[in-house]
């Protein structure tokens, strides 16, 4: 690969370094008793409220469906995502180094497999938090499921439930087109090169 | 008929239907408002008011919290008086608050509300407010709009000249209405002018806003009646009227208003730190009460203090000088310039209007007319800048706006006088109904007036609301100075009697205000952070319940082992972090109050179960959807029986 090229390669690996720093996706709850707003935020490594105590609020009010309680410690995911992405980096870093197309294409594909095993597993536990309901909770609503959905907006009961990419997917985004254009680029420079000649 | 009279029949229906029409068509229009007065005061649902209103309680000890330009009311804040919706006064965390040496007192007459400042600035961190009857002053923290501190005033007969601040609250002062014998004494009342004194209080207000009672002056045995601080030029120097200086000790009515001049005291309060530093102070024995509450702990603590340090103004010269002003004077108050002292003789024909500088050089060229008890009084034309005339019958109080006028409430005439300063000219007046006390522009007693109304606080409704038998609402009017002429705007009710009012622009206290109490900083003694350390604990007779509240239960719903002559602790805890999310606790047959638990905080309360049985408790305050499932059972067995204590909830 060219230098320009590699050059890219190593800075979208460096900027996927950013995705530890911001949430991947929200759920915004909407309601007419929280004017205010509340909400949750899925980082790579934790789940949080958007305001200090939404997460226990959110937990306080899913006791009534006989939601289980969101414990963030409790989803394993958390812990090995981390490690994931840092292997995306290190692995970015190399392609870009070496300057080995393949490798670069492989990074690629290894993204993209990666987010789709992810928000499939993302889907789960939502499917899990929604459906697995105590049979004993003060609200039951034959045939009402609590799933939010994966992307975009549902009502459920009183809440309207958004779901949606936060500035983490976005980088995440950022970084596989940047790996795209550095190799269309390489491709370019190679045709340029091959009719100079 | 013949056909003359008949004629003068209708004449003199026509007469008497144009006196019916002209009647009660002069009636209407005495009450309508014309054009766009109702678009200035509408504040659309779910969109806030300009303003917020402090009003004082008067009577009822309180403070209403409104909103303006609406007249909406927002809340009542318990300061000195018990309220049993908010357990204050009942609780034992607010029990404390209410200790003074004379014991512990369920109420108060609250007069003067009054916003911290910073350079002579409403700040939005305190309102303070005194205690006439019982010499007291409160601070309420406007971030909860909770009261924090209440400190005694000792030396004091009744404290109605307070609490008046000092240009970045050094200070909050407070004169004694009534003079009495100092250190009070068992005497005839009949040697009023050989053993009646008067205070002048200085209490320190730290950053924190704890107050301590600094200093005190003693003074000649008048009535002192309100004040004011310097600002600006005048910072460093605080201003209290009196009147009776005639020193009458019955039928004041008459006899405190026979001479032609009272006096303004001048207090240079500066001078004062400078002499207490000294060691000029005397140091008094005796008893005074501080309470303050602590927002962790969540609990009131009452300190009692036993001695005061007093300047006596023979000893400390340049500490005070009066200022003769006439009959009878009332407010005193200083324009945002700091310059000139208006002041209201109630009695009086004119507004005097002294000038600071003026009363500088007079002290300088030593103008004075007598001196008494040490304090020279200086020369009246010495010291006055002008005199507004035909200002009104009974001048009261003085607010400004910051655009060079002055406006005079007159209590005798039920009006406002808007005077200009400098030339002293009456330029408007407006009538006010009925009967004006205080009046209120935001802003309007600091450096920086915001101007836009003049609130009236009026002690008469008689016909301007629905009639609620012999009790009639007091009430508050909203009246625009935007333009040359004043525009009633608006009547509404308040709570109490609204003396005097502050107000302060929305968005300075807004940005404050607490939503909750964080949890994880309860340092209540009594408190838990989780329902898992909900527990019942008998030490003898007395039984501690450690109790929490959550959307929607309480932990433990079931106790037993309750018997009769048990002093039941009930302290909850509510784990809520939500905003809006208090909940109440009441058990059947409690002879004090309920509890109304803000989230994060812990509030206890006393249970002594007269008879055996079974008794529900239950949340007062409607919570949740399942807010009436919110409830439990305490069960109360004989005395001497052997029943365990056992507790739970969903067991």
């Amino acid at each position: 690969m060219k230098t320009q090229s590699k050059i890219i390669v190593v800075a979208a690996s460096l900027i996927l370094v950013l995705s530890f720093f911001f949430p991947i996706w929200y759920i915004d709850l909407e309601a007419p008793q929280y004017p205010e707003g509340i909400g949750l935020e899925i980082w790579l490594n934790k789940i949080t409220g958007q305001k200090p105590h939404d997460l226990n609020n959110i937990n306080g009010l899913n006791h009534y469906i006989g939601m289980k309680e969101i414990v963030p410690d409790a989803i394993p995911e958390l812990k090995i995502m981390p490690f994931i992405i840092m292997f995306l980096i290190l692995f970015g870093l190399a392609s870009g180094i070496s300057g080995k197309r393949f490798m670069v294409y492989l990074w690629i594909i290894l993204f993209i497999v990666i987010a789709a095993v992810g928000m499939y597993d993302f889907y789960l536990w939502e499917y899990d938090y929604g459906h697995n309901l105590n049979p004993h909770a003060a609200i039951k609503i034959p045939g009402m499921a609590y799933q939010p959905p994966l992307i975009g907006s549902k009502m459920l009961l009183n809440f309207n439930a958004i779901s949606m990419p936060h500035i983490g997917s976005w980088i995440l985004v950022t970084v596989v087109i940047l790996a795209i254009v550095a190799l269309f680029i390489d491709k370019k420079n190679k045709t340029i090169e091959v009719s100079n000649a | 008929m013949n056909r003359k009279y008949f004629r003068a029949f209708l004449i003199a229906i026509a007469v008497v239907s144009a006196f019916v029409i002209f009647h009660y068509g002069c009636q209407e229009s005495k009450d309508l408002t014309a054009g766009d007065e109702a678009g200035k005061v509408y504040v659309a649902p779910g969109t806030y008011d300009d303003f917020y209103l402090f009003t004082s309680g008067g009577f009822s000890g309180q403070i209403g919290v409104y909103g303006l330009p609406s007249g909406r009311m927002f809340r009542v804040i318990p300061v000195f008086s018990q309220d049993p919706e908010k357990a204050w006064g009942y609780s034992e965390e607010s029990k404390p608050m209410f200790m003074t040496s004379h014991g512990f007192i369920p109420w108060d007459d609250a007069h003067h509300p009054k916003l911290s400042q910073t350079e002579g600035i409403a700040d939005g961190r305190w309102i303070f407010i005194n205690a006439n009857n019982t010499p007291r002053v409160a601070r309420v923290d406007l971030s909860t709009f909770k009261t924090a501190e209440i400190i005694e005033i000792p030396n004091s007969g009744g404290n109605h000249g307070s609490p008046f601040l000092t240009e970045n609250t050094e200070y909050v002062v407070a004169s004694t209405r009534f003079s009495v014998p100092i250190p009070n004494k068992d005497v005839p009342i009949s040697s009023y002018k050989e053993n009646f004194k008067g205070t002048i209080s200085f209490i320190s207000v730290d950053k924190e806003g704890a107050m301590d009672v600094a200093f005190q002056i003693l003074v000649p045995g008048f009535n002192y009646d309100l004040a004011h601080a310097g600002k600006g030029p005048s910072h460093g120097w605080a201003f209290f009227t009196s009147y009776n200086t005639e020193q009458a000790n019955t039928l004041l009515e008459v006899n405190a208003s026979q001479n032609d001049k009272d006096f303004i005291a001048a207090v240079n309060w500066k001078k004062a730190e400078e002499y207490v530093t000294q060691g000029k102070a005397k140091t008094f024995s005796t008893s005074y009460f501080r309470n303050h509450f602590d927002e962790k702990k969540h609990m009131g603590f009452a300190e009692q203090k036993n001695s005061v340090k007093v300047l006596l103004p023979e000893d400390c010269p340049g500490l005070i000088y009066y200022l003769p002003t006439p009959k009878s004077p009332h407010g005193v108050d200083v324009d945002p310039t700091g310059e000139y002292i208006a002041a209201g003789g109630k009695l009086a024909s004119v507004i005097p209007v002294h000038s600071f500088s003026k009363m500088l050089k007079a002290i300088e060229n030593k103008e004075f007319e007598t001196t008494i008890d040490g304090i020279p009084v200086l020369k009246y034309e010495s010291v006055i800048a002008g005199e507004v005339t035909n200002p009104g019958l009974g001048p009261l109080h003085t607010e400004f706006d910051g655009n060079g006028y002055g406006y005079t409430s007159s209590f005798i005439s039920s009006e406002i006088v808007k005077w200009k300063i400098g030339t002293w000219e009456v330029v408007d007046r407006i009538p006010a109904y009925y009967s004006i006390g205080h009046l209120c522009v935001p802003g309007g007693d600091t450096r920086k007036p915001w101007g836009k109304y003049v609130i009236a606080l009026n002690k008469i409704t008689k016909d301007r609301y629905l009639p609620t038998g012999p009790e009639l609402t007091q009430s508050a009017q909203l009246i625009d100075i935007s333009g040359d002429k004043m525009k009633l705007l608006l009547d509404f009710p308040t709570i109490g009697e609204p003396h005097y009012a502050q107000a302060i622009p929305s968005d300075i206290l807004m940005k404050n205000s607490k939503k909750i109490y964080p949890i994880e900083e309860n340092d209540h003694p009594y408190g838990i952070k989780a329902e898992k350390d909900a527990r019942v604990v008998r030490e003898g007779n007395v039984v501690h319940v450690y109790m929490s509240t959550i959307r929607t239960h309480f932990s433990p719903d079931n106790i037993e082992g309750i018997k009769v002559g048990d002093v039941v602790y009930f302290h909850v805890t509510n784990l809520e972090q939500d905003w809006d999310i208090p909940h109440g606790f009441a058990v059947k047959g409690m002879q004090n109050s309920e509890l109304l638990i803000m989230p994060g905080a812990t509030e206890s309360i006393v249970w002594t179960p007269l008879k055996e049985g079974v008794y529900p408790f239950y949340c007062t305050d409607f919570c949740s959807a399942l807010h009436q499932e919110m409830s439990g059972y305490i069960r109360v067995s004989p005395r001497g029986s052997n029943v365990a204590i056992t507790f739970g909830t969903g067991k």
